[in-house]
């Protein structure tokens, strides 16, 4: 049995440690907001938060995160700058078919926690690996800068 | 807002509905009931005016989708077209995807039950006006008579009708019991586009808040109750069959439940994706690969490149092309574009449960009604017996106008005790596509000064049409092939497109964004920047100069060339490109600004974009699709393609079939030329528009005349081979 800490709930999985959190997302807890994409971590639409850091889940081992906070697309809302972030994306219609941007979301939080105030080289690094095949990346820069003059 | 009302991914039941009548305006319901015109469902329900227009007691207005949201924003503009004509409450409406009905809902234009060719707005935009505004009619007669007042004295607004002169109102919801019994008529009065009261508003979407807080639910969230997971591989090499499988390895991973082999793919079951994956990862599986098994992509070139010689079947002819080629300098060139894939971020998936009688399917499609009969066909059940929930699209692009991924699961579930999820891998998505087609386009012109006196094109490549929509491929002719081609928008007196079939070997091709168009305007653009050069014109002044039988095109050209600083100067080896189009009715110039590095390297650097698309309905959208459609073309002409070896596709996953990324992406300014024409298709044209732009950029920064996309950095390379 595995304990994870997930959007402040303790859940208890019963999965091989090696098995990757997006699954046991997805597909064990049925939180299907995290997206599976690629499954090699070149796309980003599998990314949540461990302790406040984005991380792709779809390469991460759950037995491998001990008693780290995992934050999901479900919950990000409840953070300072997600909610910043969620209210940006919708302010400036960001999102077209939707699929890549809970990955996206998380991300740009993730990047907001770390540097408030980030820089387009700050917005290139943090978001570079999030596809987004609709092509709302001019958006997505907008959006966080947005966000990020509203903290 | 009750929380439970919100859409879950369990149960998904046809009862499932979610009302978010958020801050921001919008209401997004999504359900499955089937709507008949002039019946009263349940109350709850509301009663049903038409295919499109449900009225429940409280006044909230169900609208049924005939189109497809897989991101163009389409959800919105159909229910702004709707509760214009309606007067509705654009904040008490409530969506619904349509069932699979073909005499509901197949699209006026195509003739099929299917959201594509950028044809939702073009083909809807009059059809549901019409039916909206006869609702409407029958509302105020109901209030009218209820009243005992003349019908010209009552109006409406924000779902009530009201008679001014005695200050009475009543709501869409009490009186759509009574009017819906009364006949709507069929070509009521619309209204002046003065009236709009929503039309060409950048209104905010309704689909968007449910995916930004991961709420919206996908056909790959479905989680029907009891729903096991499975993954599977088709034979890599088209026609290939299973010859054996070793399972006995897989059957021993925790969590794999099954394995299903089916003459040409097999499938790993289990409790989750992860062990369904694992457990096809070790599989022993020998395949027989079939008369395929040697295609390779020098094959498929060398087919392609000899069928081109051919003459091909007229697709339009003006003047005497043939005299006016026959002397004098003839110019000529000939393009070639690469097979591509479509890469939804979404991969391919459905959810399939098989019963003795039926059929349930789970996903989302571009194509209800033909998944629903391909379906019942493959199982031997009569259509009806197949139930299929639509559900956001995480991305069409053309890939799900195939019912492919539904006709796998079905027959896999047929083996499988309860529903069962079949997600495709990436890999499996990349390798199992439907491709854009290769193309060759061979191009010759005369000029007489700055003037195209003689113009002829022969058009090269697989008929997606003639599988596709088999009855539409007529004369030797694919529409879509020649589109935008055998419509160029120059003034040309003499003029000849023809249309060479050629089926490539070893894959199927499909509908990819920007389709015919994608091929044709990269040709024409490109050999138009040559033109220019050879009449020793700059581009814009030499297209200008061809434009006079097309002002919508030639204003946007103009207002291009003056956003983007055209003919300001620019660095060492950075150069702007520009291409014009018309495209699905939407008038478009484009200029691309880029920057050719010492290594052949491209970088980015800014966009302008014109557009005319005729009345827009919602602006933003508009916006929003050129900014993505640019970066979608982008992407395939800076690393799309796919090729094959021994009758396999060499790609598989986005490191080596990459997409563009953020850290690539120029600023991007879109210009909407306001109009009144009616509106145009926009879904497709940026992706249209970027490639022959970009290419021009890359021809003006360094002379090198690209013939072939995706870009060969080789021959750009300071030194290198060209």
């Amino acid at each position: 049995m595995t304990e994870l800490h997930i959007n402040g709930e303790l859940r208890t999985v019963d999965v091989p440690p090696d098995m990757p959190l997006l699954w046991v997302l997805r597909d064990v807890l049925r939180m299907t907001g995290t997206k599976f994409g690629c499954g090699i971590a070149q796309c980003g639409a599998c990314t949540v938060h461990v302790d406040g850091k984005a991380i792709r889940s779809c390469l991460l081992p759950v037995g491998s995160i001990g008693d780290k906070a995992i934050t999901t697309i479900e919950s990000v809302g409840v953070t300072p700058a997600g909610t910043r972030v969620q209210k940006a994306w919708l302010e400036l219609e960001v999102i077209q078919c939707g699929y890549c941007q809970p990955g996206q979301i998380m991300s740009a939080a993730a990047l907001l926690n770390a540097i408030p105030h980030p820089d387009d080289a700050d917005i290139d690094a943090a978001m570079a690996g999030n596809i987004c095949r609709c092509g709302t990346y001019v958006r997505i820069r907008d959006a966080i800068k947005r966000a990020a003059a509203e903290a | 807002m009750a929380d439970d009302a919100l859409p879950r991914p369990t149960p998904a039941s046809p009862s499932r509905r979610g009302v978010l009548a958020a801050a921001a305006g919008g209401a997004l319901l999504v359900g499955f009931h089937v709507p008949l015109p002039g019946r009263s469902t349940a109350a709850e329900a509301g009663t049903a005016f038409n295919a499109f227009i449900r009225i429940d007691r409280s006044g909230v207005v169900t609208l049924i989708m005939p189109q497809v949201e897989m991101g163009q924003g389409v959800y919105t503009s159909i229910a702004m077209i709707l509760a214009e004509e309606l007067d509705a409450d654009f904040g008490r409406v409530a969506l619904e995807h349509a069932p699979p009905d073909e005499a509901h809902y197949k699209n006026p234009v195509l003739g099929v039950q299917a959201t594509g060719n950028s044809n939702s707005i073009r083909a809807w935009w009059k059809p549901l006006r019409q039916t909206a505004a006869g609702t409407r009619v029958v509302l105020v007669q109901a209030a009218a008579r209820g009243w005992g007042v003349p019908v010209g004295e009552c109006r409406t607004e924000a779902a009530q009708v009201i008679h001014d002169a005695s200050g009475r109102r009543a709501g869409y919801g009490e009186l759509a019991g009574r009017a819906a019994s009364l006949p709507q008529p069929t070509d009521p009065p619309l209204k002046q586009p003065a009236d709009f009261r929503l039309i060409g508003k950048p209104l905010k979407r309704l689909d968007t808040p449910d995916k930004s807080d991961g709420k919206a639910v996908y056909g790959i969230d479905a989680l029907p109750p009891g729903v096991k997971f499975a993954t599977l591989m088709a034979s890599p090499v088209k026609g290939g069959k299973v010859a054996r499988v070793d399972d006995s390895k897989a059957m021993t991973l925790p969590g794999v439940r099954q394995v299903v082999v089916l003459d040409d793919l097999v499938a790993v079951v289990g409790d989750h994706m992860w062990a369904a994956k694992r457990g096809l990862d070790e599989l022993a599986i020998t395949w027989d690969d079939g008369p395929n098994a040697n295609v390779d992509s020098a094959q498929v070139w060398r087919q392609i490149r000899q069928a081109s010689t051919r003459e091909g079947a007229t697709a339009k002819q003006v003047g005497d092309a043939a005299s006016a080629l026959s002397q004098g300098e003839v110019i000529s060139a000939e393009f070639e574009m690469p097979f591509l894939a479509h890469t939804p971020m979404e991969p391919m998936n459905c959810t399939a449960h098989v019963t003795p009688g039926g059929c349930e399917l789970w996903l989302g499609t571009q194509v209800i009604a033909r998944v629903q009969s391909s379906v019942a066909q493959t199982l031997g059940l009569p259509p009806e017996k197949v139930v299929v929930h639509n559900h956001l699209i995480g991305g069409g692009f053309g890939r799900r106008l195939e019912p492919d991924m539904a006709i796998k699961a079905a027959r896999i579930a047929q083996k499988v005790d309860g529903p069962v999820k079949v997600v495709w891998t990436r890999e499996e998505d990349v390798r199992q596509d439907v491709y854009r087609p290769v193309y060759r386009d061979l191009l010759w012109a005369k000029l007489s000064g700055d003037k195209i006196v003689g113009w002829k094109h022969r058009i090269t490549g697989s008929s997606v049409v003639a599988r596709w929509l088999p009855p539409a491929y007529t004369k030797d002719v694919d529409f879509d092939a020649v589109d935008s081609a055998v419509d160029v928008p120059y003034d040309i007196p003499h003029l000849r497109v023809e249309y060479v079939r050629d089926e490539p070997p070893g894959v199927t091709t499909g509908f990819w964004r920007g389709v015919g168009p994608n091929n044709n305007v990269f040709a024409i653009e490109s050999f138009i920047d040559e033109l220019a050069k050879k009449a020793g014109k700059d581009p814009v002044a030499f297209r200008r100069a061809n434009l006079d039988k097309t002002p919508r095109l030639l204003a946007a050209l103009d207002l291009v060339a003056d956003k983007a600083g055209w003919g300001s100067p620019l660095p060492a080896r950075t150069g702007r490109g520009v291409a014009v189009q018309v495209s699905f009715a939407s008038f478009i110039a484009t200029v691309v600004e880029a920057e050719v590095d010492e290594a052949g390297e491209i970088l980015l650097k800014r966009i302008n974009t014109a557009v005319d698309t005729g009345i827009a309905v919602n602006p933003d959208t508009i916006m929003a699709q050129l900014q993505g459609g640019l970066i979608f073309g982008l992407t395939a002409a800076l690393y799309g393609e796919i090729t094959l070896d021994k009758g396999r596709v060499q790609q598989s996953n986005f490191h080596d079939y990459r997409m563009l990324r953020i850290d690539q992406t120029p600023p991007i300014a879109v210009h909407l030329i306001k109009s009144g024409e009616a509106p145009g298709g926009i879904g497709e044209t940026g992706v249209t528009a970027s490639i022959p732009a970009l290419r021009n950029a890359i021809y003006a920064a360094t002379g090198v005349a690209l013939r072939r996309m995706p870009v060969d950095r080789s021959l750009l390379a300071r030194g290198g081979r060209a």
